[in-house]
């Protein structure tokens, strides 16, 4: 009996343990995570923003001010010591961010989350994330100055990670059960990938394929034409090209497409990552200075993507944002220049069509047999056996898809070509950009950038602007790349790159300004193949027609072009199907929601209901224009917002206005006026469930935290107007993520501010507190220290000392 | 001094020492070692632990979270369905704490018998 007690009462302290120790589902282990000593209530606490931190590795000390925005300033005397702080800074206030997105840019989420991320891992790395990342890992340790310095960089991180203890870790490690992995120059290469990814990851190849098999040529080319009958190029168009006097890749004798049916692809990154970026000249500067703008437009997210610094050594002083995980300014200003970059989306992803032999050890090339590679991707997974994904890899790069992977082809496959996968230096450029003084140095910066391709901006205290459209991109033949090309042929392979030189640029142009916003880069007088790379056709000409139609431009312009809510989308096609609609035909709700949409002068403010009108009725219209583009067994892609516009005003009665499942023959009045009365049903739905749908209410803007916008570490409701496809580019859950103007005085005076904050921690005030003021449209001063001194500005230092050597 | 209040006392510093180099689980051993230096009798064997560790959880962390204004006390009352309320997230903190140790301390007081004839 007593052995019994003995016994029952210890399972029961054993089951306790157990119970309070572990994970359940997305149940944190509740003892390690609410207990006092280790748990949660050790991560409620304030930043620590002075004193002296022994770090090893650095050479001299350093000093870090911190302003009331907790943004840092460091101090070094040297390079390799301010890289090596930068990785502990960014290490000290965003650790587990910088983290968790290595894991995901590897294909790793399974080791944290379970088997639950296996098919997002098993995409990524089959998508070569991995492998690029090697590529990369390759080029930086053949540039030994770089790797240095990413190796320092890598090493101020650990020095951070090294005095945490478990109290400390940040709380989601808490949550998810897991620790910080020690940092490293291949973690910085994973990061680059994840950004590559981002912004040149996406491409229609597939779908167009698809479409070109069902549609043909030439309804292929009047739905997805290479040029729209409207462009302003990032480059002007009265460019002069005559430089450019090299023959062009000629065309291949018998190129041949696969015209196959293609169920599914890999995820897409969010098409509408992209920016806003410009310069004005001294000429058109209302104070004689240039002045540079920067927004780029990211998912908004918590931790925000951005973390704001100023990296100085005796040598140079670089401000602005950075991003974690990669090294120095990447959007920014020194004392001589600002730069901030743009996404310049150009197809730089192919697939081929792959013919395997019987056991898919070799592939058909040229007539031959060419062997196979093979790489062994082991998948850990957190509570289970790994999982091992062979990935057969040929010269074009990896074989995506075949049967084991979305797909069912047995002896078949396609193989991705990217230039992602082709490594490069790419963190030169911003270490090089960061000390450049000059136009010259800016240029031989950006040299060294591979992907993604980007439109530099460009403005400098001396008076000049310019406009760079920098990376690595493949000389195609016309037309090369559309759509899925036989692998099996050399002619269909890339034949060559664009010579830095020859990529297109603008210095100082006549118009007196630079402008990028993932419009066209160039007109068709370009004398390489470029085609409609998912360009945007909006934003470009709002912010171009507000420099051409002002005289002199200053700050407070910039801050207006910023914050500008103009639908130009809205305007070009709702006074249109306003104007078609049969009104007669219209119910009293109709009638209603039609008033209101004939009031509205197309600005996307928050009070305003026209914006919610025009999402559901543009929404409405699309699908009933392109419904012949709903198929299950193809995957499709359906044409871009500008040609549908341009359709369904110019050429109304053209076969595709006509709704498939429908007997009768509609054309584009007819689907203005059902998709009104659509529109008008799901408003009146939407609002009978939340209410008033003004666009405040019924866009509802979040920051959402990295793990899946989990509610309690995000922000809902954030009052901010604007949409995609406008210049204040904020939709729902994505937009400005780092606002910049710069104006180039000596030394430059400048001005930022981002959704989030400069920390990490759920816990800290400093977490989230720029998103009212970033709603509101206003700006931070950024205090650019010129010297080691703390001014009035700053609320705290630190000093970072070596450890000496005994 | 009352057993009860001397095995109350003795269990905070015990399972504050044992805190100091070891995880939340020292609040287990904490409890099984008082209940085998002062034994209680009953309910108490249960309850003295348990509304020691109680106290001492809900304090050390009010006093954590008092700290910072509670701000991420309030999101993490939120991330576990507590509405956000800090007070349910003390209490509950403390009865995680408490319910471990009156387990342990039960027994504790098991293994103490194993010392007396019978």
């Amino acid at each position: 009996m007593k052995y019994l007690k003995i016994l029952i009462s210890l399972a029961l302290t054993i089951g306790i343990f157990y119970a309070l120790n572990t994970k359940f589902g997305s149940i944190p282990p509740i003892g390690k995570f609410l207990n006092p000593y280790s748990g949660v209530w050790q991560n409620e606490t304030d930043e620590s923003l002075s004193g002296e931190v022994l770090i090893k590795g650095l050479k001299d000390e350093v000093t870090v001010h911190y302003d009331k925005q907790i943004i840092p300033h460091a101090f070094a005397q040297n390079e390799e010591d301010l890289y090596l702080t930068q990785g502990y800074l960014t290490a000290k206030h965003r650790l587990w961010q910088m983290d968790f997105q290595t894991y995901a840019a590897a294909g790793r989420l399974s080791e944290i989350l379970g088997e639950k991320a296996l098919n997002y891992d098993r995409q990524e790395r089959r998508r070569g994330m991995g492998y690029g990342a090697d590529q990369a890992v390759k080029v930086m340790k053949e540039n030994p100055e770089t790797f240095k310095l990413v190796q320092a960089y890598a090493n101020g991180v650990n020095a951070y990670i090294d005095q945490l203890t478990p109290e400390s870790y940040p709380v989601e490690y808490k949550l998810l059960d897991y620790k910080p992995e020690p940092w490293s120059v291949d973690k910085t290469a994973l990061l680059l990938m994840y950004m590559t990814k981002m912004l040149a990851g996406a491409d229609s190849d597939m779908q167009y394929t698809n479409a070109l098999r069902l549609f043909g040529k030439e309804r292929f080319d009047m739905l997805f034409p290479d040029f729209f009958d409207i462009t302003d190029p990032v480059i002007p168009k009265e460019t002069d090209w005559s430089f450019i006097d090299v023959p062009q890749t000629p065309f291949p004798a018998n190129q041949q497409i696969a015209l196959d049916t293609i169920r599914e692809v890999i995820d897409q990154p969010n098409p509408d990552n992209g920016s806003n970026n410009w310069a004005i000249s001294k000429e058109k500067s209302a104070t004689g200075n240039t002045i540079l703008a920067n927004d780029p437009h990211l998912g908004l997210n918590l931790p925000s993507i951005w973390f704001v610094m100023q990296l100085s050594t005796p040598n140079h002083k670089a401000f602005g944002a950075t991003i974690p995980g990669a090294l120095g300014i990447i959007s920014g200003f020194n004392e001589h220049i600002a730069w901030g970059e743009t996404n310049a989306t150009r197809d730089v992803i192919d697939w081929y069509k792959i013919e395997f032999n019987e056991d898919r050890s070799k592939y058909k090339f040229d007539g031959e047999w060419k062997d196979v590679r093979i790489r062994v991707e082991h998948i850990k997974i957190k509570g289970k056996e790994s999982y091992k994904d062979t990935v057969l890899y040929t010269h074009h790069g990896p074989v995506v898809y075949y049967k084991n992977f979305k797909s069912d082809m047995e002896l078949a496959g396609y193989a991705m070509k990217w230039v992602g996968h082709m490594g490069g230096n790419n963190q030169r450029t911003f270490i090089d950009l960061n000390k450049a003084k000059n136009y010259d140095q800016y240029t031989e910066a950006l040299q060294y950038w591979n992907a993604p391709a980007q439109n530099f901006v460009f403005a400098s205290v001396e008076g000049d602007i310019a406009l760079w459209i920098q990376g690595k991109l493949p000389n195609k033949w016309e037309g090369q790349g559309k759509f899925v090309m036989d692998g099996s042929v050399s002619e269909n392979d890339w034949q060559g790159f664009i010579p830095q030189k020859y990529n297109a640029h603008s210095k100082n142009p006549e118009r007196g300004f630079v402008s990028s916003a993932n419009q066209h880069p160039v007109d068709e007088n370009y004398p390489y193949f470029v085609f409609n790379d998912r360009y945007e056709t909006y934003r470009n000409r709002v912010i171009n027609n507000y420099f051409n139609s002002k005289e002199k431009i200053s700050v407070e312009d910039f801050k207006a072009l910023h914050n500008n809510n103009y639908n130009l989308k809205a305007a070009e096609l709702m006074p249109h199907m306003l104007d078609n609609l049969d009104t007669s035909k219209l119910n009293e709700a109709e009638k209603e929601v039609y008033n209101q949409a004939k009031s509205w002068q197309f600005n996307n403010d928050i009070n305003e209901v026209g914006p919610s009108i025009w999402r559901e009725w543009w929404k409405a219209v699309y699908n009933l224009t392109w419904d012949e583009f709903d198929m299950e067994d193809s995957v499709m892609k359906s044409p871009f917002a500008y040609q549908t516009i341009h359709m369904l005003k110019n050429n109304g009665d053209n076969e595709f206005m006509d709704i498939v499942d429908t007997p009768e023959k509609e054309t584009s009045k007819d689907l203005f006026q059902l998709s009104f009365s659509e529109a008008v049903t799901s408003l009146n739905n939407w609002k009978n469930e939340n209410g008033d749908y003004n666009w405040y209410n019924y866009k509802a803007t979040y920051a959402g935290h990295l793990l899946q916008a989990l509610p309690a570490f995000s922000v809902f409701d954030i009052p901010i107007g604007g949409d995609r496809n406008i210049v204040n580019a904020t939709s729902e859950n994505h937009g400005p993520s780092w606002r910049m103007i710069v104006e180039m005085t000596s030394p430059p005076t400048a001005l930022g501010i981002y959704p989030g904050g400069q920390s990490g921690n759920p816990g800290s005030k400093y977490y989230d507190n720029f998103i009212d003021e970033w709603a509101e449209g206003s700006y931070h001063e950024l205090n650019f220290l010129q010297s080691n001194k703390a001014t009035d500005k700053i609320i705290g230092s630190q000093i970072l000392k070596p450890i000496s050597n005994e | 001094m009352n057993k009860n209040i001397l095995n109350f006392i003795a269990t905070i510093i015990i399972a504050y020492i044992l805190s100091l180099f070891m995880d939340w689980y020292s609040v287990m051993v904490a409890s099984i070692l008082t209940a085998l230096l002062i034994p209680l009798k009953r309910v108490a064997v249960f309850f003295v632990p348990f509304l020691a560790i109680f106290v001492f959880w809900v304090i050390y962390s009010f006093i954590l979270g008092s700290n910072n204004d509670f701000i991420l006390g309030k999101r993490i009352a939120e991330l576990l369905d507590l509405q956000g309320n800090i007070y349910l997230l003390l209490t509950i903190t403390g009865l995680v704490g408490g319910i471990a140790s009156g387990i342990a301390a039960i027994f504790g007081k098991q293994l103490s018998t194993l010392n007396k004839k019978t």
